[in-house]
C-alpha cells in the first residue's frame, strides 16, 4: 500500500496495533455494519495528487480567474491587507488551535479575542462585543432574535428598505424559522422613510428596528431621535454598519442604538470571493447576557496573574438545548485575530486615512462621471463616504458598463437595475484607475 | 509551548504617535468631509504601535497557545486532524484573494469551479445528489438542513403540521438548538444501554407531527447505529426525513455513505473530516447535502455548471432562503478541495479505518484503568466514565487538567450527558503510533498518580502558563473590554 | 405558607402577595449563581409562564411562576450579588407577584409534598 504523507501508519504499525485490539484486520472494527451498507467501489474522486501536481492544479484554476480593479462594494470592500497581518494570522499556534475551552493552554487565542472585543466596543461606541459571528448578515439576524428574546412577548421587527438586500434576505430566513414577523420600512429618495417608521412603530408590538449606516446606497442617514422613539415603545434600535466606516462616522452608541452589528470584512480582510468575512455584534451592557455566541472575560488565576477565559458560557446552546435562541457554538476565530492585528497596525489615524482616501477617490470619481453626462448621482444631495449609487442615462445601461469595463480590467460596480449601478472606491483605486474608469465610460 | 505567561495586551504597548501602517499618498484633487451630525465625536481609542511591536506582541502571545501543530488533541467529536500546509498555500495559488462577489461570472470561472468540484466530491462521499457549500459552520449547516426539511414539508399537503424534530438523548447539543431556531419543537429519543437508539421508544414517538429525525452515526459514544436501515424505514414511513449530523463522518470514510444508510439531508464539517484548520473557533464550513428530490430547496445563491462547461450563479424559486451574504467561507473550500485532491480515492478510503484503529488501540490500552461503560469495538471515538477506581476522589476534570501538564490537550469532558464522568476520546488517523503510545503512557501515569498522590492531581495543572482561573468572578462581574479592565484594575 | 413547583420555584404567600424564588434543592444543584434575569415591574404573567432565567457557571435555567399576576417588586439586591441565592434561597426571593387567582395555590405542592418529590429524584 502506498504510504500517504498525511498518514503515518505503516503495515507493520497496523499489524502491531490490531494485535493489541484482538482484531485480525481493520475490517473487524466494522463487523457491526451491515454488509449491504458498506461502500462497494472506490469513491469517484480523482486519484491522489502529489504536492507539485496540487500546486499546478491550483495555478490552473487561478488562470481561469481574472483579477479586476475593484470598484464594487455592497458589503465587501477591497482594502489593503498589511503583510504583517498575514504573517500574524498564519502563526500555526493560532491557526491550528481548537476553541479555547482549556484556558490554561489557550491564552493566545483568548487574549486576541479580548483585544478584538475591546476594539469593536470602541468602534461601535457600545459597551460590549461578543467574540464575533459568521458574517454581517447572520450577525444582523441574530441581533433581531436577541431583540425579540429581550422583548419576551413581542414578535414584530421592522427593517429599513435601505439595508443591503442580502442582509435583509438572511434576516428574512431566520425570521421565518423563529416565527418572527419582519416588516420593511419603505425608503424615500435613498433613505429610510421617517414618517412611515413612526407610523409602523406606533402600530404596536415592535421588538426591534433594524437600520443601516452607511446604507446599501452608501448614504449616511440621519438617525437623530430614532432611538428615543424606539425606546418609548420598548423596542430596541439595531444598527448595521460596516466596520471600517465606524472609524469616522457617528457611531451606533452615539445614535443611542442598543445593538450594533454588521460585516467587518472591510478591516482589510481579503475578498476571497466573499468569504470568510467577519460578523460583529456589540450591545449595551444590560443586553450582554442576551448576546449569542461567546464572550471572553478577564479574571485572575491562582498566582494572581491577569488571565482570560470564555465566560457566561452557561447561556451557550449546549446547556439550554431546546430553549436556545441561538445555535452558534463557534466564532470566526482567526478572522477576529485578523481584525485585532489590522486595527493594532492602523490605529485610529490609519483607519481615518483609509476612510479619507476611499471617500476622496469616490467623490472624485462621482464628480468626473457626472461630468461625462452619461451618469448622474441616483440620490443627489445625500452624504456618502466611499460608495454611492448612479443613475445611468440611456442608451447606456448597467450590464453594458459592467461587461465593457470588465473587458478592460475594471469591476465597475454592482448592478441595481438596468439603469442604476452601485459604485465603491478604496485606497486601492489610484487616481489613474479613476481616470481610466471615466474614460472607458466616456468611450462607450 | 512557552510555560511562562506572556500577559501583555496590545494596548499596554501603545505609544502616542507611533504608526504601524503604510498607505499611498494619492491626491484625488478633491476634499470631502462628513457633516458634524454624521461624524463620530472623538476618534476611537485604538493602539498606536510600530509594525515590529505588533508582530512581536502576537508572536509572543501565540507561544502560550496549543494547536495541532504543537501537540495531540484527543478531543472527542472534534476530529482535530493535521491541517496540511499545501492547503494553506493553495488559497494564494488559486487566485481568489482579490475576487469580489459581484465580479461577472466570466471573470471568476476558476473560483466557481472550486465550488462545483468540491460539491460534486462531497456528494459522492456523502452519497447525496447535491451539496450547498454556503453554511458557515456545522451548527449553521444543521440549521440550513432543517430549513430545507421545513421547506420540503411545506411544499407537501399537511406539511405545516409537522412541528417536531426527534433527537437522541446522546445528540450533540447543537441539534436541539438548531431545531429550535428553525422553528421546531424537540422530542428526545431514549438510548439503549449500549448507547444506540431505542427503536421502540422511537416508534412510540413517530407520528404525523414529526418532521425529521436527527442522528449522528457513529453516535457520540462511538457506536455504529446498527439498526439504521430499520430506523430510516420507520421514519420514512411516518412521512418524516432523516437528518445526518456529519460531525462524526470521519470514521465512515471508506466504509459507508450516509445516503446509503437512508439519510435524506446531511451536513459535513469541513474543519473536521476535511482537515481545514479550526482557527481557534473559525472560520469553519458546514456544507449541506440532500438526496435527489430535495435539491430545489437548497439555499441561494447556487453555483451551476452549464452544458458548455461554464459556471454561473443562480437563484432557486423554491429555496429555503438565503443563509449567508454570499457563497460561504470560500477559502475554506479551497483547503478542503486541496485535501481531497491530495488524498484521492485511495487515501480517503484509509481515513476511517485508521482513525478507528487508533481509537480502538487507545481503548484497549486503557480500559483496565478507566471505566468503559460501553464495550465492543468503537469507531473513531469512545467514552470513558472516569477512572475505574472511584475511591480516590479524582474526577474527569482533574485528569483532563493533568494531561495539559504533559503537553496533551484534554479530551472532550462531561459529554455525552449519558454518564457522570464522561471523557470522550477521538485520536484521528493523522496521529502516529508513537504519539498514541505516548498518550497512553501518560494516561496510565495519571491513573497511578490518582491512587498515589490524588491531592497533587486535584491541584492540576501545575505546569501551564496559567492555572486555576477564577471563573466564578469572571461570570459574576464580567470584564469584557479594555474599558472594563481599566475601571476594574485586574 | 409556601408552595412549590416541580421546576423547583417556590411561592411564599403573604396575604395576596407571592414572593417567588428557587428552592434550596435547586440552588444546591445550580452551584454558584452568577446571574438572575428578572422581568420589569408591572409585567403580567400567567401561572407556568417563564418570567426570567437564572444562570450559574454550570447551567442556565428558565424561571417559572407558580401563580398568575402582576410583578409588584423585584429583588434588586440580586443584581449586585446573585450569590445571595446560594446563601439563603428562601430569604432571597426573586420577584413578588400580586396574585390574580389565589385558588391556583391549591394545585401546588406544600412543603412536605415537595420534600418527598425531591427525595424521589435521587
Amino acid at each position: 500500500m502506498n504510504q500517504h504523507h498525511y498518514l503515518p501508519h505503516t503495515e507493520a504499525d497496523i499489524a502491531r496495533m490490531l494485535a493489541r485490539c484482538g482484531a485480525s484486520s481493520l475490517d473487524d472494527f466494522y463487523s457491526d455494519v451491515e454488509p449491504d451498507l458498506r461502500i462497494k467501489k472506490p469513491y469517484d474522486v480523482c486519484p491522489g495528487m502529489s504536492e507539485p501536481e496540487l500546486d499546478a492544479y491550483m495555478r490552473r484554476l487561478s488562470s481561469a480567474n481574472r483579477e479586476l480593479i475593484c470598484f464594487a462594494g455592497g458589503g465587501f470592500y477591497h482594502h489593503h491587507t498589511p503583510a504583517a497581518v498575514e504573517a500574524i494570522t498564519s502563526r500555526s499556534e493560532f491557526l491550528t488551535a481548537y476553541t479555547p475551552y482549556q484556558p490554561e493552554i489557550s491564552q493566545g487565542t483568548l487574549q486576541y479575542i479580548f483585544e478584538y472585543q475591546s476594539m469593536m466596543a470602541e468602534l461601535t461606541g457600545l459597551d460590549v462585543s461578543n467574540a464575533s459571528m459568521y458574517d454581517g448578515a447572520t450577525a444582523t439576524a441574530e441581533a433581531m432574535i436577541m431583540a425579540v428574546a429581550s422583548a419576551r412577548k413581542k414578535r414584530r421587527v421592522l427593517i429599513s428598505a435601505t439595508i443591503n438586500p442580502a442582509v435583509a434576505a438572511v434576516v428574512g430566513t431566520y425570521a421565518a424559522g423563529a416565527g418572527i414577523t419582519v416588516e420593511t420600512i419603505p425608503e424615500h429618495e435613498g433613505i429610510t422613510d421617517r414618517t412611515a417608521f413612526t407610523e409602523m412603530l406606533g402600530s404596536g408590538d415592535v421588538a426591534g428596528v433594524i437600520v443601516a449606516s452607511p446604507n446599501y446606497y452608501g448614504i449616511l442617514e440621519d438617525y437623530s431621535g430614532w432611538a428615543d422613539e424606539c425606546h418609548a415603545v420598548k423596542a430596541l434600535l439595531i444598527m448595521n454598519c460596516h466596520a471600517s466606516a465606524l472609524g469616522v462616522i457617528r457611531t451606533p452608541g452615539e445614535w443611542g442604538a442598543d445593538i450594533a452589528c454588521g460585516e467587518a470584512q472591510s478591516l482589510g480582510i481579503p475578498l476571497n470571493y466573499g468569504g470568510p468575512g467577519l460578523g460583529y455584534l456589540c450591545a449595551r451592557r444590560d443586553l450582554m447576557r442576551k448576546m449569542p455566541g461567546r464572550i471572553v472575560g478577564a479574571t485572575t488565576d491562582a498566582d494572581g496573574q491577569r488571565v482570560f477565559v470564555l465566560t457566561l458560557q452557561a447561556r451557550e446552546q449546549h446547556i439550554r438545548r431546546q430553549k436556545a435562541t441561538s445555535n452558534i457554538c463557534s466564532n470566526q476565530g482567526i478572522m477576529t485575530l485578523h481584525a485585532a492585528a489590522y486595527l493594532s497596525l492602523m490605529g485610529s489615524e490609519g483607519l481615518a486615512e483609509v476612510n479619507r482616501l476611499g471617500s476622496e477617490a469616490m467623490h472624485s470619481l462621482a464628480e468626473k462621471l457626472c461630468a461625462t453626462g452619461r451618469m448622474s448621482l441616483l440620490y443627489p444631495g445625500r452624504t456618502f463616504l466611499n460608495e454611492t449609487a448612479f443613475k445611468i442615462n440611456r442608451p447606456l445601461d448597467a450590464d453594458r458598463i459592467i461587461d465593457s469595463l470588465a473587458d478592460h480590467g475594471i469591476l465597475a460596480g454592482i448592478k441595481l437595475d438596468d439603469d442604476a449601478i452601485l459604485v465603491a472606491a478604496t485606497e486601492m483605486c489610484s487616481p489613474a484607475d479613476i481616470d481610466r474608469y471615466v474614460s472607458l465610460v466616456n468611450n462607450l | 509551548m512557552n510555560r511562562q505567561l506572556y500577559s501583555k495586551l496590545i494596548f499596554d504597548l501603545s505609544h502616542e504617535g507611533r504608526r504601524g501602517y503604510s498607505l499611498p499618498e494619492f491626491d484625488y484633487g478633491i476634499t470631502s468631509s462628513i457633516p458634524d451630525n454624521l461624524r463620530r465625536e472623538s476618534a476611537p481609542k485604538l493602539p498606536e504601535a510600530d509594525e515590529l511591536t505588533v508582530v512581536r506582541h502576537y508572536t509572543n502571545s501565540s507561544t502560550n497557545n496549543f494547536g495541532v501543530d504543537t501537540g495531540f488533541y484527543p478531543l472527542g467529536s472534534c476530529t482535530m486532524k493535521y491541517n496540511p500546509k499545501a492547503d494553506e498555500r493553495a488559497v494564494t495559488l488559486c487566485g481568489i484573494g482579490h475576487l469580489h462577489p459581484a465580479a461577472p461570472a466570466s471573470t471568476v470561472q476558476g473560483a466557481l469551479e472550486i465550488y462545483h468540484v468540491l460539491q460534486k466530491y462531497l456528494s459522492e462521499i456523502g452519497g447525496m445528489a447535491e451539496f450547498t457549500l454556503n453554511p458557515f459552520a456545522g451548527a449553521h449547516g444543521e440549521y440550513t438542513g432543517l430549513m430545507v426539511i421545513r421547506a420540503w414539508h411545506l411544499s407537501h399537503d399537511g406539511g405545516e403540521t409537522r412541528r417536531k424534530v426527534l433527537v437522541p438523548d446522546s445528540a450533540h447539543g447543537t441539534n436541539p438548538a438548531s431545531a429550535a431556531m428553525a422553528g421546531f419543537e424537540i422530542e428526545e429519543v431514549k438510548s439503549m444501554p449500549d448507547g444506540t437508539v431505542d427503536v421502540d421508544d422511537l416508534r412510540s414517538k413517530l407520528d404525523s407531527s414529526v418532521a425529521a429525525m436527527m442522528m449522528t452515526n457513529p453516535n457520540t459514544v462511538g457506536m455504529f447505529e446498527k439498526n439504521i436501515p430499520e430506523i430510516a424505514r420507520m421514519v420514512h414511513e411516518a412521512g418524516a426525513l432523516m437528518y445526518y449530523d456529519g460531525a462524526n463522518l470521519n470514521p465512515m470514510l471508506g466504509v459507508c455513505r450516509p445516503g446509503d444508510m437512508g439519510f435524506d439531508v446531511m451536513h459535513i464539517n469541513l474543519h473536521k473530516t476535511f482537515a481545514t484548520p479550526h482557527g481557534g473557533g473559525g472560520p469553519g464550513a458546514g456544507p449541506v447535502g440532500v438526496r435527489a428530490g430535495l435539491e430545489k430547496f437548497l439555499p441561494v445563491p447556487r453555483v451551476v455548471r452549464d452544458n458548455d462547461g461554464t459556471y454561473r450563479i443562480t437563484g432557486l424559486p423554491d429555496s429555503c432562503g438565503r443563509v449567508s451574504s454570499w457563497l460561504g467561507n470560500y477559502s475554506v473550500f479551497v483547503k478542503a478541495l486541496c485535501y481531497i485532491l491530495s488524498m484521492g480515492a485511495e487515501g480517503l478510503a484509509k481515513v476511517g479505518p485508521l482513525a478507528t484503529l487508533n481509537a480502538n488501540y487507545i481503548m484497549h490500552s486503557l480500559c483496565d484503568l478507566y471505566e468503559l461503560p460501553i464495550k465492543g469495538p468503537c469507531k473513531h471515538e469512545f467514552v470513558f466514565d472516569g477512572l475505574k477506581d472511584k475511591s480516590t476522589g479524582v474526577t474527569t476534570m482533574n485528569v483532563a487538567k493533568r494531561l495539559l501538564d504533559f503537553g496533551f490537550h484534554a479530551p472532550t469532558i462531561y459529554f455525552p450527558l449519558l454518564f457522570h464522568e464522561s471523557m470522550m476520546i477521538e485520536p484521528t488517523e493523522t496521529e502516529s503510533p508513537e504519539t498514541i503510545d505516548a498518550f497512553i503512557d501518560v494516561m496510565r501515569t495519571i491513573a497511578r498518580e490518582a491512587s498515589e498522590t490524588p491531592e497533587m492531581l486535584i491541584e492540576a495543572p501545575h505546569n501551564t502558563p496559567m492555572r486555576h482561573p477564577d471563573e466564578n468572578e469572571a461570570a459574576l462581574h464580567p470584564v469584557v473590554t479594555l474599558r472594563d479592565l481599566c475601571s476594574k484594575q485586574i | 405558607m409556601t408552595r412549590f413547583l416541580k421546576s423547583h420555584e417556590y411561592a411564599r404567600i403573604e396575604g395576596n402577595k407571592a414572593y417567588i424564588g428557587i428552592s434550596e434543592y435547586a440552588a444546591r444543584q445550580l452551584g454558584v449563581v452568577t446571574y438572575v434575569d428578572m422581568p420589569d415591574l408591572g409585567e403580567e404573567f400567567d401561572a407556568g409562564d417563564d418570567f426570567g432565567a437564572i444562570e450559574s457557571r454550570k447551567a442556565a435555567s428558565d424561571l417559572f411562576t407558580p401563580v398568575s399576576g402582576e410583578v409588584m417588586e423585584i429583588n434588586e439586591t440580586l443584581e449586585e450579588d446573585p450569590t445571595l441565592i446560594n446563601k439563603d434561597p428562601m430569604a432571597n426571593w426573586i420577584i413578588c407577584i400580586e396574585m390574580s387567582d389565589p385558588s391556583e395555590l391549591d394545585s401546588l405542592m406544600d412543603e412536605a409534598a415537595y420534600a418527598a418529590f425531591c427525595e424521589s429524584l435521587h
